[in-house]
């Protein structure tokens, strides 16, 4: 806090700013990678795209048409006022012949704006869905090790970003350059040297524009890191209101915040004002090209060199061919961001899947709940295993109590029981059969679940409990709360069963973590994971927790991560676990006497209690 | 909307001001430029005129155009000028209002609101300011203009660009109709879209233990086509109706020419003739311009509503009033530090009818410990919370060092206390810069401000760690400390507490991340630390508050017991039942 100088910016909370419709050119690393990719994945709406495409450019060259049409009708009255009467009939056919070509001009481009709609909403669609069937194929250490997380949050602006591109840039860019070549050719085939005159002016436009928006970039990127730096400490300040508070940081965090907003200012009006002088000096150029057509052309009109009519095409083909100058640049700023974007996506899409498992015949079914480790090996980086050598043997019925201290990897025998992680080597098996012998599924099927932090989905309550489990009767899921002591608060809410879950719910921990409970009474699995954690909750609900918890290990074979005394000292085998790995087991007097480093955590547990 | 403008100060209305006259100037100069086309045509279709009236009429409109450009530039200077003072004004306006709020209008607003408000909605409202308003003053400028160019020429003419306009306003209120409320939608529907992956994420483990993968994948298919259908029919109204705006603007043109060659024909032969055809050049200009504007209001109706309720949000905020005001006194009453006195205390949280503490009377006398332990929901957090004044009390008197803590001013009464709340907050920044956070506290002229943030992070039972991290104490902390763990979050923020040296501790449950081992050193080395000094402790485990001083049970508000563990332990029915869902009877015997 105190080092107010030092704000590195490429730290700057960029995610934040994104919230703003702002965005930076990202840097693809591999523009033509992510073309060819994207081209690759799109396969099955290549064909809208490629009609999409040529409507456009067929439009784009009916409307070049337009002002040649209109040269021509005013050559038509030109002609006849010299002449002392205007050929009306010729003046309404090309009139009608321009507004034709108009309309299929219309037409066209409609045709093109509804298919690339629906080509590129396809493709979001079809996106967003792989991403999400991805996220439940791919192993939970691709998470663990990496920031998918964070990418998978971002994920729905990255796929928005390539929609939008596809929609409007690749179609902008397109047009932009057949109007250009079209322009050009209609220009030089009416006439070479206003054409000439044109084309320069519109070339110096088109550096110019260049550098400003080199130049507007830095300022642009800088906004949005200051932009990310104050949302950033908004935000931090806001949610540390109470420390900001009591600690009286008020003047410090003011400070802070006069500091980016004055830098946020300066950045903020430059970059506005240097994007913003591209338009005027564009129209500038499409002025000085205007005109330069007017006089150039007044005189050689005047010389009898070219006819009045190619000074008004000339006027409409000089705004033609400005227009595309500039949305060329933006256009290429918008698909940049999107290749990046596309990067990240396909990235994700290309991870490693787990391992397809359909050719696994053996199935567990009826399991009377023997669960043996022998010789397990594990460790989360190959390199570095902490799990060694782990042998025991479990019988069914019996309770497993997995103890140590905070940080010591106590969900790692979870990870490896349901087979989230696959073991380095060794053998975890159920009735005698190999984990890896079946499916992850079936393996699954045999585990009743409730972990610490209850996870509560919105939905109703109902929904909730019954999951994902099929033909459930309601006695069935009022039966489970009723046995979890959750039915009658239940019943006292206005909707019931059909009460929707939100994240705002006013529901307690302990109500959550029961809610959970009878969730894996309705699952009815053989094995039990239990974690029984419940520093969240209130000592009161606690015991109902705590009894409801222990009704769910009657007749299953469970492993818990241990909190309480008693769960401790009753169970029939304690894994105490330290940095990872299993370092004693044994039953609870049988530590004791060993004197080791379950000893050493009971006795300072012990202490507390012996004042009592 | 005109209330959050009326905010801007005397320097933004004057740039507001010089924005609209720029754009008037601009307009017009610009409007100028087909004029002199007209004078052209006129010179070329006329026989006998020299070049050099040509050349005075192409120079006159090249200096239009440079005129234009430069009012243009000026224009977009003072508009984002405009836009970047009146957000940082505006920002800074928000950010003193938030830093002001007690927790009671906090609670109101919500957090995550008042920072999108801040945030968000700021720059809402800049964007509109900057860049909308500059289109608001310049669309009717424009229309005027042009109208006022093109009136009095020929009736047909007019009444073709009037029924042009009339096809682009049905178009325009069409969008505005159908296609804008769905983009409105979009927000929500993505948010939707955005939870279920996020619920997806959070729950992996749980989905997976219960092979419910399809179940969400399907939730987010419905999520993902509701998002996508809604898009594809804002979309299809948008491009739909984008091909006829430009088929209506070039239709006009040609229209403009075959009226054009109509009436030149009835003239034919006249200088009537000849003016009719300068003009008629210059007419389509003026009236595809005058067309465009109008298009124009599409995007201006699009902007309105969502600065408005930006506008409106930020307002609420503004405009609320603070219900925690300073009182006048700095210091406490002599002879009185460290002690605290609730005077039958009732406190129900504001705008809500459940009575949160009721009666709660109690004494805290210099150097004692005193404990507060019961069930969620008892009251505990809500008891401490009225000491540093974070709410008022609804009736009763808090009262710290002799005074009610409504006649202090709020720094005064705040640098009296080291507070360490239920959630271990911390900042980006260092270790150190977080242990040292804030003002106040007794710190003499000459401690040694490294020793004593060693000190502190000793007792805290962070040295261990804190010395294993990269630069120590000079470790970096990202924002809200996700770099370290729950516990050492804690931890370090009990160690803020002790560097501040206060006379009033408090400790709102702040050991519950901690295994038993740590929460007993760090009791004990705390305990060297708080000798002397009042400490107040809220816990959820016997174990941490067993040798307090005093020991208040709370139950649903009310005080149920008050006394030492031994006593508590016979007197107390609360407390005792408390006590056994911890420990054994063996254990409690």
């Amino acid at each position: 806090m105190a080092k107010k100088n030092d704000y590195q910016l490429g730290q700057a909370n960029i995610n934040a700013a994104g919230r703003g419709r702002m965005r930076i050119a990202e840097k693809p690393k591999d523009l033509k990678g992510a073309a060819t990719k994207l081209l690759g994945y799109g396969k099955d709406i290549l064909p809208q795209f490629i009609l999409a495409f040529s409507s456009s450019i067929l439009s784009v060259i009916m409307t070049l048409f337009g002002p040649d049409n209109l040269s021509r009708m005013t050559n038509i009255i030109e002609a006849g006022m010299k002449s002392g009467g205007v050929d009306f009939n010729a003046v309404i056919k090309v009139a009608i012949r321009s507004l034709l070509f108009y309309l299929v001009a219309a037409l066209l481009t409609l045709t093109q704006s509804l298919n690339l709609n629906r080509a590129s909403q396809k493709l979001m669609k079809k996106m967003r869905n792989d991403i999400s069937h991805k996220m439940n194929r791919i192993p939970l250490k691709s998470f663990d090790s990496s920031s998918f997380g964070d990418v998978l949050s971002r994920v729905t602006n990255d796929v928005d970003t390539i929609g939008m591109s596809l929609n409007m840039a690749s179609s902008s860019v397109v047009s932009s350059i057949v109007t250009f070549i079209g322009c050009s050719i209609m220009m030089l085939l009416t006439n070479v040297r206003l054409t000439l005159i044109v084309i320069t002016c519109s070339i110096l436009g088109f550096m110019l524009v260049n550098v400003l928006i080199k130049k507007s970039q830095g300022y642009f990127t800088r906004r949005q890191s200051y932009l990310g730096m104050m949302n950033g400490h908004i935000e931090e300040m806001y949610a540390g209101h109470l420390i900001v508070k009591a600690y009286n940081g008020e003047r410090e965090s003011k400070e802070e915040f006069e500091y980016i907003n004055e830098k946020l200012f300066e950045n903020n009006w430059k970059s506005q004002f240097i994007s913003g002088i591209t338009f005027p000096l564009m129209e500038l150029l499409s002025n000085l090209g205007y005109v330069s057509v007017c006089v150039f052309g007044a005189m050689m009109a005047k010389e009898g060199l070219i006819p009045f009519g190619t000074i008004i095409a000339f006027v409409i083909y000089v705004r033609m061919f400005t227009m595309p100058m500039s949305m060329v640049a933006n256009s290429i700023t918008n698909l940049q961001s999107a290749a990046a974007a596309c990067e990240r996506v396909f990235e994700f899409l290309d991870v490693e899947e787990m391992e397809d498992e359909s050719y696994k015949t053996q199935k567990l079914t009826s399991v009377k709940g023997d669960v043996e480790f022998s010789h397990v090996r594990f460790g989360y980086d190959p390199d570095k295993i902490i799990i060694k050598d782990f042998s025991a043997v479990v019988k069914p019925g019996q309770k497993i109590a997995i103890v140590g201290p905070t940080g010591a990897g106590k969900t790692t025998m979870v990870n490896l029981l349901m087979r989230f992680y696959e073991i380095n080597s060794g053998k975890i098996t159920i009735d005698g059969v190999d984990t890896r012998d079946v499916t992850r599924e079936n393996v699954h099927d045999q585990f009743c679940m409730v972990l610490q932090d209850s996870w509560l989905f919105e939905g109703t309550i109902r929904e909730n409990i019954v999951y994902s489990m099929k033909d459930v009767s309601d006695e069935r899921v009022e039966e489970a709360c009723k046995m979890v002591g959750l039915h009658n608060y239940i019943s006292g809410l206005p909707n019931g069963y059909d009460t929707v879950l939100s994240e705002d719910s006013n529901m307690s921990a302990g109500q959550r973590q029961l809610m959970t409970i009878a969730r894996a009474m309705i699952q009815n699995a053989p094995l039990l994971i239990l974690d029984e954690a419940t520093s969240s909750v209130d000592t009161r609900t606690e015991q109902i927790v705590q009894d409801a918890m222990d009704l769910l290990t009657r007749g299953r074979t469970s492993f818990t991560i241990a909190h309480r005394l008693s769960t401790i000292r009753n169970a029939d085998m304690i894994l105490v676990m330290k940095d990872g790995d299993i370092v004693e087991t044994g039953t609870h007097n049988e530590l004791l006497e060993k004197g080791g480093f379950y000893s050493d955590l009971w006795t300072s547990q012990f202490v507390n209690a012996e004042a009592i | 909307m005109f209330k959050a403008i009326k905010r801007m100060r005397g320097k933004e209305v004057f740039l507001l001001i010089c924005s609209a006259l720029l754009v008037l100037a601009q307009v017009w100069t610009e409007m100028k430029i087909p004029d002199y086309m007209s004078g052209i045509t006129m010179l070329v279709q006329s026989e006998g005129t020299d070049m050099p009236a040509i050349w005075k009429a192409g120079g006159m409109m090249m200096l239009c155009a440079v005129l234009s450009t430069v009012i243009g530039l000026s224009s977009g200077y003072v508009a984002a000028m405009l836009g970047g003072l009146y957000s940082k004004n505006l920002r800074s306006d928000m950010f003193n209002k938030v830093q002001s709020f007690s927790l009671n209008e906090i609670d109101r607003f919500s957090t995550a609101s008042l920072i999108t408000r801040s945030t968000n909605d700021v720059t809402q409202l800049q964007m509109f300011i900057s860049g909308g308003l500059r289109m608001v003053i310049r669309t009717p400028i424009s229309v005027a203009v042009a109208l006022v160019k093109i009136w009095g020429k020929h009736w047909q003419w007019t009444s073709l660009t009037g029924g042009a306009i009339f096809l682009v306003m049905i178009i325009v209120v069409i969008v505005i109709r159908y296609a804008h409320p769905r983009f409105r939608r979009m927000q929500e529907l993505t948010d939707e879209l955005n939870k279920a992956t996020r619920e997806n994420l959070t729950g992996i483990r749980v989905i997976r233990a219960y092979n419910a993968e399809q179940y969400q994948e399907e939730k987010f298919e419905n999520a993902n086509n509701k998002l996508s259908d809604n898009m594809l029919a804002a979309q299809t109204v948008m491009s739909s109706t984008r091909p006829f705006m430009g088929f209506i603007n070039n239709g006009l043109t040609v229209g403009i020419y075959l009226i054009g060659a109509y009436l030149i024909n009835q003239n034919i032969g006249t200088t009537e003739a000849l003016v009719t055809f300068s003009e008629m050049v210059v007419f389509s200009n003026y009236a595809s311009r005058l067309l465009f504007s109008f298009m124009n209001l599409e995007m201006i109706f699009n902007m309105i509503p969502r600065a408005s309720v930006a506008a409106e949000r930020i307002n609420e905020v503004l405009d609320c009033k603070l219900e925690i005001v300073d009182g006048p006194e700095t210091k406490g009453v002599e002879g009185k530090e460290g002690t605290i006195e609730f005077k039958d205390v009732c406190f129900t949280y504001p705008g809500t009818d459940g009575e949160v503490l009721s009666h709660i009377s109690f004494t805290a006398e210099k150097g004692e410990t005193i404990a507060f332990i019961g069930a969620t929901g008892s009251g505990k957090t809500s008891l401490v919370n009225l000491i540093p004044r974070f709410y008022d009390v609804t009736s009763g008197e808090v009262i710290v060092d002799g005074r009610n803590v409504k006649d202090y001013e709020q720094r005064a009464l705040r640098n009296l206390i080291g507070y360490a709340p239920q959630t271990a907050m911390l900042f980006s920044g260092t270790v150190r810069s977080n242990i040292q956070y804030g003002e106040g506290g007794n710190h003499a002229e000459d401690e040694d401000a490294d020793e004593e943030v060693r000190k502190a992070v000793e007792i805290s039972q962070s040295k261990e760690f804190v010395e294993k991290m990269e630069n120590t104490y000079d470790a970096d902390i990202t924002r809200g400390g996700t770099n370290v763990s729950g516990g050492q979050r804690q931890r370090l923020s009990v160690a803020r507490v002790i560097y501040r040296k206060p006379e009033i501790y408090i400790f709102d449950d702040t050991f519950s991340a901690l295994d038993f081992k740590t929460d007993r050193v760090l009791r004990s080395a705390l305990k060297e630390r708080t000798a002397g000094v009042t400490t107040l402790i809220v816990a959820q485990r016997i174990g941490t508050i067993r040798d307090a001083d005093k020991i208040i049970v709370l139950d649903e508000g009310k005080i149920a017991g008050m006394g030492t563990h031994s006593e508590l332990m016979k007197s107390c029915q609360v407390y005792r039942e408390i006590a056994y869902t911890q420990l054994s009877e063996e254990e409690l015997a």
